[in-house]
């Protein structure tokens, strides 16, 4: 059923974008320092609603979403006007008197689609990137996570330009209708699934898109001489694993890779950090619906991944929880290692030697992030250089999240274009050079009719021959190339 | 050696095993090497200094390209890009550090390029040479392996490509495919790294649905109406003769960035049409059919594309100057229009031909609504002394490229990023920007084992949110408690 009130919003949004007014720094400074106000104010609210969709314990909810939105806003607001300068262009001599820049403008009227496990970061992430850059927005909160995007409705048009800055709710038919329309941009978090259903609407308009996907992320775990270092790393498995949306992050640690002959005391280690930070269910998320929770258990039905679990297993359907679980070595061609499980089971699996962990990954689909718990340079040299992936991380996990100085993005199955910090500036600009020319010296020789010697000159000029370009000028050079005589 | 033989068909089957033989030489790791690169950068800058006769050969029975033309816009630019990417392949190919943020301290950061992988490049027939060796320049430089599908309507460039190209570089891992339809069909259905496009908007929409099956990232260099708004406060000699050499001498105005049409001022446009004929008629001559400093119009097909546009009702009484065809020889002469209406053919669609409408307003501010109204160009030239108009056109008009008092000249420029916007494109290259087209900019976070922030975990107490809250919003005092405090 077409909405007709949809088109209608969103050509309110052009018509605002097309008047100008989210174009100077003033109104983006004041979105943006709306939206920070939004985050303080509703603090609680929004810490609420991540329970209500997810489970989300406040504090997870506060330093994954709300404390990260917080710290974006601030490095925004802090470099807005350096990211909004032209950049200077140093040219060479031959293209003198030309001076030259490149100046970031926005693209327009751009669309935001957004997950449904990070849904309040997922959604006003990019959304910050759109609004520093001086786009109009709309943004389609995922409908899995209903109160999020209840919220996000209701308080972003009390507090920002709600001419210009749209929230569209509802599920795959408002967003297959969105996708029918003109957008300069598309930003899509999510499946590959729904990416190339995103990707092909947009080549029907010849729109731009990032792809935010996901893909099985594995951590190479090496062995650590120290035994604070052994516990400081498992600590942060374990926090990658099951600390984040219990598992159903896109850069969540996935599965792990260890020698086999150190796999029983990384179980015990990781059975003793679960004991530690995991004993209190209140303190981790739940699975975000029943479908999602079927498909997990349904990994699990498999004999010969049952029988590989060695810790945890049990499941709460009423909760839609399931308890951090580990298996050791799991067949590889079972769905638990085809598929990324966005859960919290944790397959290791043991290799004979930890070098083989890049011929392992090599043969799997490049995911989003590797992580490589390792102080041994070698190895972080052939992950660096024989692995592919949006990113890597070693001895840590989940954090490059938070750091803004790096690009955040896939590639290859696990998705393209970069955000977070200056690269959502971007990934929202088009970079439109502008070079000013004079009309004092001018070159003649660039001018028809063409002949041999207005060619010389070129040529020395090309070459940078400056001395061959004025012998040639005032006539001094022989002219030792001749044009072809079919020119004539 | 790829490509239509006489019994062979370039179809799915040797499509797939083309990629899968670049696959295998780019996972070998071959490609990666700075050794491998820079040797077939030299191969290629070999081939234009060895070759450049073949190519201005080939190039003439294309398009009847003047020679000149073939050097300064194609031999020498591609020349350029070659020299300019070995000089800088060593600098580009090093990782980038940069700051890590305060949040994730203690830490290092860098930016590692990567090559994407195996890459295919789709060329135009326009600049048939530099077109295909441009993008395939950055596909090298980057560390892919790469196909290039040479245009058909070029068809002595694509055949030159095909014959000469496996001498000069690798063949294992650069690979030439001519053909036309079937040809190109049957490579976008092979999954590819990334897909490089230069042509006209209605392919490049095959192209990224194309590319959207496998989540291929692409660059699409397409086209549009690059207007040229003239003020009257100009030095009109000179001016002229940019928007005239910008205009006839690329191509015979079949060029993405040559100027589409004019807006100049009602008061002024008779002064700057006498001054387009002067000029024309010193260029080209009386005769400029005759001319052999101007490229002929590709193909039939193309050249009834331009002449409906002369001919359509209410746009043929326009023509102030030239309009003079020649369907066996293909050539336009340089055709000036005045008022044309905005409704017509030639106002709606890219020009792509030696065929100029001036537009005239009442004043120039008018001239952005004009420029709107019609979709983002791959460039937009305004030629004024007029500080704040000049201002003005900038903040007003979204295009790929704005260049101030000149045409065209920007694309020849290394360090300023070339590529269209909306209807014009998607992505840019030239310089450093063709190694970043074709990398993938992997991000390196590394973190040392001292200094655990132990209020990350549960069981999380209010304690614990204190210190993430001052973690977040830069505080030390909680930077040092997170670092030390044990829970």
């Amino acid at each position: 059923m077409w909405d007709l009130e949809l088109d209608s919003v969103v050509a309110e949004a052009r018509t605002a974008f097309e008047s100008g007014k989210t174009r100077g720094f003033e109104w983006r400074k004041s979105q943006l320092e709306a939206l920070l106000r939004l985050l303080q104010e509703k603090e609680d609210e929004m810490c609420k609603v991540l329970e209500q969709d997810l489970g989300k314990h406040r504090v997870e909810a506060y330093r994954d979403e709300v404390g990260a939105l917080i710290k974006t806003l601030d490095n925004a607001l802090l470099n807005l006007k350096k990211w909004m300068s032209p950049e200077p262009v140093s040219l060479p001599l031959i293209a003198f008197p030309t001076v030259a820049e490149i100046v970031s403008e926005p693209l327009g009227v751009v669309l935001v689609f957004s997950s449904w496990n990070f849904p309040l970061g997922i959604a006003l992430e990019p959304l910050i990137g759109a609004i520093a850059s001086g786009n109009a927005a709309v943004l389609k909160p995922s409908e899995l996570a209903p109160a999020t995007s209840d919220l996000l409705a209701s308080e972003v048009p009390k507090y920002l330009d709600s001419e210009t800055i749209k929230v569209i709710q509802g599920g795959p038919q408002v967003a297959e209708q969105l996708l029918e329309l003109k957008w300069d941009k598309i930003f899509f978090t999510g499946s590959a699934r729904v990416g190339h259903i995103v990707m092909t609407a947009a080549a029907k308009h010849l729109t731009p898109v990032t792809l935010e996907l996901g893909g099985k992320c594995p951590a190479i775990f090496d062995s650590l001489k120290s035994p604070r270092d052994k516990k400081v790393a498992i600590e942060r498995v374990a926090g990658g694993k099951w600390g984040s949306c219990l598992g159903q992050a896109c850069i969540g640690i996935d599965y792990l890779l260890v020698e086999e002959k150190y796999a029983a005391t990384l179980v015990e280690l990781l059975k003793e950090v679960i004991k530690e930070f995991f004993s209190n269910s209140e303190h981790l998320a739940r699975i975000v619906n029943k479908h999602h929770f079927q498909r997990l258990c349904d990994l699990l039905q498999d004999q010969s991944v049952a029988d590989s679990i060695v810790h945890g297993g049990s499941v709460n359907p009423e909760k839609l929880f399931i308890e951090p679980t580990i298996l050791l070595d799991p067949p590889l061609d079972a769905e638990i290692m085809t598929e990324e499980i966005f859960g919290p089971l944790l397959p290791i699996i043991t290799l004979k030697k930890i070098e083989d962990s890049v011929k392992f990954i090599r043969a799997r689909p490049k995911p989003l992030v590797i992580y490589g718990f390792t102080n041994d340079e070698k190895l972080r040299k052939r992950i660096i250089e024989e692995t592919s992936s949006g990113c890597i991380v070693f001895n840590d996990a989940l954090i490059q999240y938070m750091c803004e100085t790096i690009p955040f993005g896939g590639v290859g199955q696990s998705g393209f274009g970069q955000y977070h910090g200056k690269f959502s500036f971007d990934n929202f600009s088009n970079r439109k050079p502008v070079a000013r020319r004079s009309f004092i010296l001018e070159l003649s020789f660039r001018y028809p009719p063409w002949n041999a010697k207005k060619f010389q000159l070129i040529r020395h000029i090309l070459h940078f021959d400056y001395f061959g370009f004025v012998l040639c000028l005032l006539g001094l050079k022989r002219q030792n190339y001749r044009f072809s005589v079919e020119c004539w | 050696m790829e490509g239509k033989t006489s019994n062979e068909v370039f179809n799915r089957e040797k499509a797939e095993a083309t990629v899968k033989e670049l696959r295998q030489s780019f996972r070998a790791g071959k490609t990666k090497t700075y050794e491998w690169r820079a040797a077939q950068l030299e191969g290629i800058a070999r081939l234009i200094k060895e070759k450049e006769s073949e190519i201005t050969q080939a190039l003439r029975s294309d398009l009847a390209k003047p020679e000149m033309e073939s050097y300064l816009h194609e031999i020498s630019l591609a020349k350029s890009a070659c020299l300019f990417a070995l000089k800088n392949l060593k600098k580009w190919m090093k990782p980038e550090k940069v700051p890590a943020a305060i949040t994730t301290f203690p830490s290092s950061a860098q930016i590692v390029s990567e090559p994407l992988g195996v890459v295919l490049v789709i060329s135009a027939w326009n600049y048939p040479f530099l077109l295909s060796i441009d993008p395939v320049i950055g596909a090298i430089v980057a560390g892919n392996a790469v196909v290039l599908k040479p245009s058909e309507i070029a068809p002595a460039t694509s055949e030159l490509f095909a014959k000469i190209l496996p001498e000069y570089v690798d063949s294992s891992s650069i690979k030439v495919v001519e053909g036309g339809v079937p040809e190109t069909t049957a490579l976008l259905e092979q999954k590819w790294d990334k897909i490089f496009y230069t042509g006209n908007g209605k392919v490049g929409r095959i192209v990224m649905a194309a590319a959207a099956k496998n989540l291929t990232p692409v660059s699409l260099e397409l086209g549009g109406k690059s207007p040229v708004l003239v003020d009257s406060d100009v030095n009109l000699k000179v001016a002229v003769k940019r928007i005239a050499v910008g205009k006839w001498g690329c191509n015979n105005g079949q060029a993405c960035i040559a100027p589409d049409y004019i807006i100049t001022t009602k008061s002024f446009a008779p002064q700057l049409v006498e001054a387009l004929k002067v000029t024309l008629e010193r260029f080209y001559g009386k005769n400029p059919l005759e001319s052999a400093d101007l490229s002929r119009i590709v193909n039939l097909n193309h050249f009834k594309h331009l002449t409906d546009m002369l001919d359509e009702e209410n746009v043929s009484d326009k023509i102030v100057c030239g309009g003079q065809t020649d369907e066996k020889q293909l050539k336009i002469a340089p055709t000036l229009l005045l008022d044309v209406p905005h409704d017509s053919l030639i106002m709606k669609n890219e020009i792509f031909g030696p065929l100029l409408p001036i537009v005239t307003v009442d004043k120039l501010e008018d001239s952005f609504e004009i420029i709107n109204s019609m979709s983002k160009p791959l460039a937009a030239y305004v030629f004024t002394k007029n500080k704040k108009l000049e201002q003005e056109f900038l903040s007003n008009v979204s295009a790929g490229g704005i260049l101030v008092n000149d045409v065209a000249l920007h694309l020849a420029n290394l360090y300023l990023p070339f590529g269209g916007v909306g209807e014009s494109g998607i992505g840019a290259y030239h310089g450093k920007f063709s190694f970043d087209a074709f990398s993938h900019k992997k991000a390196v976070l590394s973190r040392g084992f001292a200094g655990e922030a132990g209020a990350r975990y549960p069981p999380y107490t209010p304690e614990k949110q204190w210190i993430l809250k001052g973690l977040i919003n830069g505080s030390i005092v909680a930077l040092f408690l997170a670092l030390f405090k044990r829970f």
